[in-house]
């Protein structure tokens, strides 16, 4: 059925991108901007390489960015084992004491306020480190715990749903030739969930690597973040540099997603490519 | 039926639940232990430090337990925190205006929302996957930087205020920047994708032979959007609304960069309370009250949408 479009869905569309990206587009724009005031264009002497060689001078961001990847990497490590644990004992353990207040907690970080939970994890390490004298302060080690404990949730949502969708005969089937459970995870069901293990490896270190509100809760003096150093800077008014942070940033990205969305048009034609040789529509 | 499935399996693959009783012990007690110690103790520890009394020590809590003379043990609940907060109205203000705020939000998103995942789930080809990377697109790139990029667009000199002074609407610039309108326009911006991406899955799975009987029947485009589509995309509009009025009633660095010192939201003033009065059994009993709210409202919802389910 041809469709005409009515301009009621064509205006929200057209405002609704311009609404996502104008910002962004402004940001890029002004970060080659040479006039300190981020919002007066100086046309004399832009664009500019200025703030891109002032954040590359700059120790304090490039520091707090090496931990802030260390955080998010070693997060998404433990939020993808914990996640896939606990999305396959939700998906293939039908029966289990407490499976009720399990599959609850495994959701509710996700729709929990972050000062919540911020909050409540920094009296849980204040408490420990009163009774056990663990941890001693709060570092990097608080931050990452505190970021596998909201992380996996997401973690256990995409990769339970892509557990649901395996064909179970072809676990079963292994096993009726023997093979022991541990074997057929790691054979058959880990190479089947792969992807949706690695989006949430994705997912988990980018929601790490931006968070600010329960980082600051769980964080120490000596452990400053890229979003805690970013948000001090912003807090104080606009600065240059950090458009000039947030173009890389949104640089970066951008290639990722592309990437990624070239690589499933690829496979797609893959496929389709397969099922026609298999159909013997191709010679 | 499960159950019985699950048992015949398990008899006729040969795996009785003993057999693999450690394997599964393990994979289900590591992910349990580590939500059990970082989910569900510091919650109670929460619950136990809104019912303590502030005091000057590290940290700044009395215990409630108190082992006093003659091994007597003292259980000291302190309920002033509760009253305290009822009492004094700027609480009971945070908490109405978060709420009117989440759910402006969440009704400016759903009206932008919904026309452009419509119009992207009827968009034919490669371009609507290019349209759907580029409204995901966003949301992987930080929340922070693209909060601050409104700070640079809505100031005084900015873009906007310079764009309105030229087409004639306005003659000097207004303040734009620290208002509830900032907040608003930061709290749509940053979570438009969460209510574009289940309104686009409701309606990409939309029949559209449904459409066509409708219009066979003699109905017009609009009417048939009102009578059939919408209906059928309740469930993507009850999650998209949830997605965004969830995180937005609790949202702290939106109303901290956009807003004015008077947008008074709860997440804020648990953040202040909690850094810079260092109140944290103030802090704590907000946080109990906030959830338990959110908790009803999903509550609410589930049933509303249990009762709908079993009505049809």
């Amino acid at each position: 059925m041809k469709q005409k479009r009515s301009w009621v869905v064509l205006a929200a569309m057209c405002f609704g991108f311009v609404f996502l990206y104008l910002p962004l587009l402004m940001m890029i724009i002004y970060s080659f901007n040479a006039s300190r005031l981020v919002t007066v264009w100086d046309s004399a002497h832009s664009p500019t390489l200025a703030w891109y060689r002032e954040l590359w001078m700059n120790e304090e961001i490039l520091s707090s960015a090496k931990l802030s990847f260390k955080i998010a990497a070693m997060n998404a490590v433990g939020a993808v084992i914990l996640g896939t644990l606990a999305a396959f004992s939700l998906e293939r353990y039908t029966r289990f004491r407490g499976r009720t207040i399990f599959s609850l907690l495994t959701t509710a970080p996700m729709v929990l306020p972050e000062v919540i939970t911020g909050l409540s994890l920094l009296l849980l390490f204040v408490a420990l480190q009163q009774l056990f004298g663990w941890p001693s302060g709060r570092d990097a080690t608080t931050i990452t715990i505190a970021h596998i404990t909201f992380s996996m949730a997401y973690v256990v949502v995409v990769v339970q749903s892509r557990l649901a969708t395996v064909d179970r005969a072809l676990e079963e089937a292994a096993m009726d030739l023997g093979a022991r459970p541990w074997k057929v995870f790691f054979l058959i069901t880990l190479p089947l969930i792969a992807p949706a293990i690695a989006s949430g490896w994705v997912l988990s270190f980018i929601l790490s690597w931006d968070d600010i509100v329960i980082t600051s809760f769980v964080s120490g003096p000596g452990s400053t973040t890229l979003p805690q150093l970013v948000f001090s800077k912003v807090r104080l008014g606009v600065s240059p540099d950090i458009n000039a942070l947030a173009t890389i940033l949104v640089a970066c990205v951008s290639v990722g997603v592309m990437l990624l969305g070239l690589g499933m048009v690829h496979r797609d034609r893959r496929k389709e490519r397969e099922a026609r040789a298999v159909l013997g529509l191709e010679s | 039926m499960s159950v019985i499935g699950q048992r015949a399996r398990e008899v006729l693959v040969g795996h009785s639940p003993r057999r693999q009783g450690i394997g599964r012990r393990v994979v289900i007690g590591i992910p349990y232990l580590w939500l059990a110690l970082f989910f569900l103790v510091p919650f109670l520890i929460v619950l136990k430090i809104s019912f303590s009394n502030v005091q000057l020590s590290m940290p700044p809590v009395e215990p409630i337990l108190v082992f006093a003379a003659n091994q007597v043990i003292q259980l000291r609940i302190h309920l002033g925190n509760f009253s305290f907060i009822f009492d004094d109205s700027l609480y009971l203000a945070a908490f109405i205006n978060s709420i009117k705020v989440a759910g402006v939000s969440t009704l400016l998103a759903l009206l932008l929302g919904y026309p452009m995942a419509y119009g992207i789930a009827r968009t034919r080809g490669a371009w609507r996957n290019i349209l759907f990377l580029l409204v995901v697109l966003p949301f992987f790139t930080s929340f922070l930087l693209r909060v601050y990029a409104w700070i640079g667009l809505l100031g005084r000199s900015g873009p906007l205020n310079g764009f309105l002074m030229q087409i004639g609407v306005i003659h000097q610039p207004i303040q734009l920047l620290q208002t509830d309108f900032a907040v608003y326009i930061g709290m749509v911006y940053s979570y438009l994708p969460f209510m574009i991406l289940p309104l686009y899955a409701a309606i990409e799975k939309q029949d559209l032979t449904l459409l066509e009987a409708a219009a066979d029947l003699g109905c017009r485009p609009v009417r048939a959007f009102f009578s059939v589509t919408l209906p059928l995309t309740k469930e993507g509009i009850f999650a998209g609304c949830l997605l965004v009025f969830i995180p937005a009633v609790g949202e702290y660095v939106i109303p901290a960069l956009l807003g004015g010192p008077d947008t008074l939201m709860i997440g804020r003033v648990v953040w202040d309370e909690f850094f810079a009065n260092r109140d944290w059994p103030v802090a704590s009993a907000l946080s109990i009250i906030l959830l338990a709210l959110l908790s009803g409202l999903v509550l609410l919802l589930q049933r509303v949408q249990a009762a709908e389910k079993s009505a049809s």
